[in-house]
C-alpha cells in the first residue's frame, strides 16, 4: 500500500471512529468513571464528596440488610426467568415451525408489547390486580351471582398488588418478549432433519425436544436466560409499582439513595456490584459459548 | 436499553428470509397435498396442547393492554365498570396542557436523539466493519456495555455527571433545555443502531465500493453513492429503534430529568402514582397506537416483498 493510499485510509479512520468513540467517552465511561470513583468516597458536607480511597461503602454493601435485598432480587429475576422459559419456549417452538404467514403475525404479536412502554404495561396490570381492578372485580359478580342461590359472606376482594407476587407477575408480564425472541433466534436456525430424525428413529415429541432439541440450542437458550435475567435483576419500576414495602429490589434501594436518602457514595458501591454482577453473568455465558464452540 | 441487541434487529430481517426460506417451501408442498393430511411431524402449531399455550399466553400479554384501551372510551371516573361510550378523556387528555408538554418533550428528545444516534451508530459501524485497528476488541466491548448494563446504572451515571461533572444551565430555552435527557438518550441508543448496521454491512460486496473508486470515485463520494444506498433499510430500522427507545425510557430519563423537563413516561408516572384515571388510559392508547404504527412501519421498511403484496 502507498503512502497515499495509508494516509487516506488513517483519515477514513479517524472520520468514522473518531465521534463515536469521542461520545461514548465522554457521555458514557466517564459518567460511569465518576460513579465507580465515588463508590470509593464518603460524604463531606451536603453536597461535597471526598474521594478517599475507602472500602466502607462496600462494607456496608455487604451487611445481611443489603446482601439480603441483593439475594432477593437475584432469587425474583431467577424465578422470572425460569417461568419465562417454561412459557415462552413453547411459544419460540410454535413459531418456529408455523407456515411463513402465521409465523409473520406471531412474531409480530410477541414484538408488540415489547416495544410498548414499560410504564403503560405496569400500569395496565395495576388496574387488571388491583382491589377495585378487574379480576376482582370479576371475582365480585360471579360471587353475586352465587349469593343469589346459596348463602355466602360478603365478598371481599383479593388482595393482589403491591406485594411480591405481584412484582414476579409484572416482572414476567414485562420480561417473556425478551425470552421469546431469542429463543426463536436459535430454534430457527437448528437443521430440522436432526429432529425429523429423531422422530423417524422412534424417539417420541418429548424426548426428542429434551435430546436433540434443548442440547443444539443451548446457545440460545442461554442468550435468552441472560437477556431476561440480567434486566429483571436490575429491574426499577416493576417493584417501586407493583411492590409492597417488602417487595423493594436493589434498583429501589440504589435510586433511594441517590435521591431521598442522599447517600451517593453508597448508591456508588451499590450500582457498581450490580454491574460486576452483569459482567459475571456476561462473561460466564461468553465462557460457556466458547467451549461449546470448541468442542 | 434492556432490549436484546442483535434480535432487534436480525429479527425483522428473519421475517423477511422466512418469506423466501425453507417455509415457503414446505407451504408449497403444503398445498400440493389434501389439506387434512398436511400437518406433518414438525407442524407444531397444528397441535392442540401448543395452541391452547399460544391461546394463554396470548391472553396474558393482550388482556391487560387491551382492557386498558377498552376502558379509556368508559363513561365513568372511576374508571371501573363500563358505563357507556365516550371520547371525553381523549379531549380531557389533548387540552391538559401538561400532559401535552410532556408529550411534546418525548417526542422532540426522541427525534433529536434519533439524528444523532443514526449518525453515531453507522459511523461507528463502518469503523469496526472496515478497520482493525489497536483497541478494537476494547472499543467493541464498551459500545457493547450500554446494551448490557443495567438501566439503573446509567440512570444514576448520568445523574451523577450532569449534577457534577458538566452542569447543564437552567433555564434554557427549548429544545437546550433538553440537553441532558437527549444526551443519555443518544448514548444508549446508537450502540443499538451499530449493531443493526453493522448486520446490514455484512452483506455488503466490497468490491462494489472499490469499483466505484477505480472509475474515479473519491472515498466521499463513494460511500455517499455506494455504501450509504446499501445501508438505507438499515439506517432506517435504526432511526425507529433509537427512536423507540426514546420514547420508551422510563428509568433514565427519570434520573436525568429536572423539575422543569417533564417527559411523558416520567409524567405518566406521577399520574399513575397518585390514581389511576381514564385520563392516562386515554393517554396510553394514544402513544401504544404511535408504537404500533411505528412497529408496523419498521417491519415493512426490511420486508420489500410485503410491501409490494399489500
Amino acid at each position: 500500500m502507498s503512502g497515499e493510499n495509508w494516509r487516506q485510509e488513517r483519515k477514513t479512520l479517524l472520520a468514522t471512529l473518531g465521534p463515536p468513540l469521542f461520545w461514548l467517552t465522554l457521555f458514557f465511561l466517564v459518567p460511569l468513571a465518576v460513579v465507580w470513583a465515588y463508590s470509593f468516597g464518603r460524604n463531606v458536607g451536603l453536597t461535597e464528596i471526598e474521594i478517599s480511597g475507602t472500602f466502607a461503602n462496600y462494607a456496608q454493601a455487604i451487611q445481611p440488610l443489603y446482601l439480603g435485598i441483593f439475594f432477593k432480587s437475584m432469587l425474583m429475576a431467577a424465578a422470572c426467568t425460569v417461568i419465562c422459559l417454561i412459557a415462552g419456549f413453547p411459544v419460540a417452538l410454535a413459531i418456529t415451525f408455523a407456515p411463513d404467514k402465521a409465523k409473520a403475525w406471531l412474531l409480530l404479536a410477541v414484538m408488540l408489547p415489547f416495544w410498548t412502554n414499560l410504564l403503560i404495561r405496569t400500569y395496565a396490570l395495576i388496574a387488571v390486580l388491583r382491589n377495585e381492578g378487574y379480576i376482582n372485580l370479576t371475582l365480585g359478580w360471579v360471587w353475586k351471582q352465587v349469593g343469589l342461590v346459596l348463602n355466602v359472606p360478603p365478598f371481599v376482594p383479593l388482595e393482589m398488588l403491591h406485594n411480591n407476587p405481584a412484582v414476579l407477575f409484572g416482572l414476567v408480564y414485562v420480561h417473556l418478549p425478551f425470552m421469546v425472541l431469542p429463543l426463536y433466534a436459535a430454534l430457527d436456525r437448528l437443521d430440522r432433519s436432526l429432529i425429523e430424525a429423531s422422530l423417524d428413529l422412534g424417539a417420541g415429541h418429548f424426548r426428542t425436544m429434551m435430546l436433540v432439541v434443548v442440547p443444539l440450542a443451548l446457545p440460545g437458550i442461554l442468550s435468552g436466560v441472560l437477556i431476561t435475567f440480567i434486566p429483571a435483576l436490575g429491574a426499577y419500576l416493576t417493584p417501586d409499582l407493583l411492590g409492597g414495602p417488602d417487595s423493594q429490589m436493589i434498583a429501589n434501594v440504589i435510586e433511594r439513595q441517590f435521591k431521598r436518602a442522599n447517600d451517593w457514595p453508597f448508591g456508588a458501591a451499590l450500582s457498581f456490584l450490580l454491574l460486576y454482577l452483569t459482567f459475571v453473568m456476561v462473561a460466564v455465558q461468553a465462557l460457556i459459548q466458547r467451549r461449546r464452540g470448541a468442542r | 436499553m434492556s432490549r436484546p441487541a442483535d434480535d432487534d434487529g436480525v429479527l425483522a430481517a428473519e421475517i423477511a428470509d422466512a418469506q423466501l426460506g425453507p417455509a415457503e417451501v414446505s407451504a408449497a408442498v403444503a398445498t400440493a397435498r389434501p389439506r387434512r393430511n398436511s400437518a406433518g411431524p414438525l407442524d407444531y402449531l397444528q397441535r392442540w396442547p401448543l395452541r391452547l399455550w399460544l391461546v394463554i399466553v396470548g391472553l396474558f400479554l393482550y388482556v391487560p393492554l387491551i382492557t386498558l384501551m377498552a376502558f379509556s372510551f368508559n363513561d365513568s371516573k372511576r374508571n371501573i365498570v363500563w358505563r357507556g361510550f365516550t371520547t371525553d378523556w381523549y379531549v380531557k387528555a389533548l387540552t391538559d396542557s401538561s400532559l401535552l408538554e410532556a408529550f411534546g418533550n418525548s417526542l422532540s428528545i426522541a427525534a433529536l436523539s434519533t439524528i444523532v444516534s443514526v449518525i453515531l451508530g453507522a459511523l461507528a459501524a463502518v469503523a469496526l466493519w472496515r478497520f482493525d485497528f489497536r483497541g478494537k476488541a476494547a472499543f467493541e466491548g464498551a459500545m457493547a456495555m450500554p446494551i448490557v448494563i443495567p438501566e439503573i446504572c446509567m440512570g444514576v451515571a448520568m445523574l451523577v455527571f450532569f449534577a457534577r461533572i458538566m452542569p447543564w444551565p437552567q433555564d434554557l430555552i427549548w429544545p437546550f433545555n433538553l440537553g441532558p435527557i437527549v444526551i443519555a438518550h443518544i448514548s444508549f441508543s446508537f450502540p443499538f443502531v451499530a449493531v443493526v448496521v453493522r448486520a446490514r454491512l455484512a452483506s455488503f460486496d466490497r468490491s462494489q465500493e472499490e469499483a466505484a473508486r477505480d472509475l474515479g470515485a473519491t472515498d466521499a463520494q463513494a460511500f455517499r453513492d455506494v455504501l450509504i444506498p446499501h445501508l438505507k433499510p438499515s439506517l432506517i430500522a435504526g432511526a425507529l429503534l433509537a427512536f423507540t427507545l426514546s420514547l420508551d425510557d422510563f428509568v433514565i430519563t427519570f434520573f436525568t430529568a429536572g423539575p422543569d423537563t417533564i417527559t411523558f413516561p416520567v409524567k405518566v408516572y406521577s399520574m399513575v402514582r397518585f390514581s389511576v384515571t381514564p385520563e392516562v388510559n386515554a393517554a396510553s392508547t394514544l402513544l401504544i397506537v404511535l408504537t404500533v404504527l411505528l412497529t408496523v412501519v419498521a417491519l415493512r421498511f426490511q420486508n420489500p416483498k410485503e410491501v409490494a403484496g399489500a
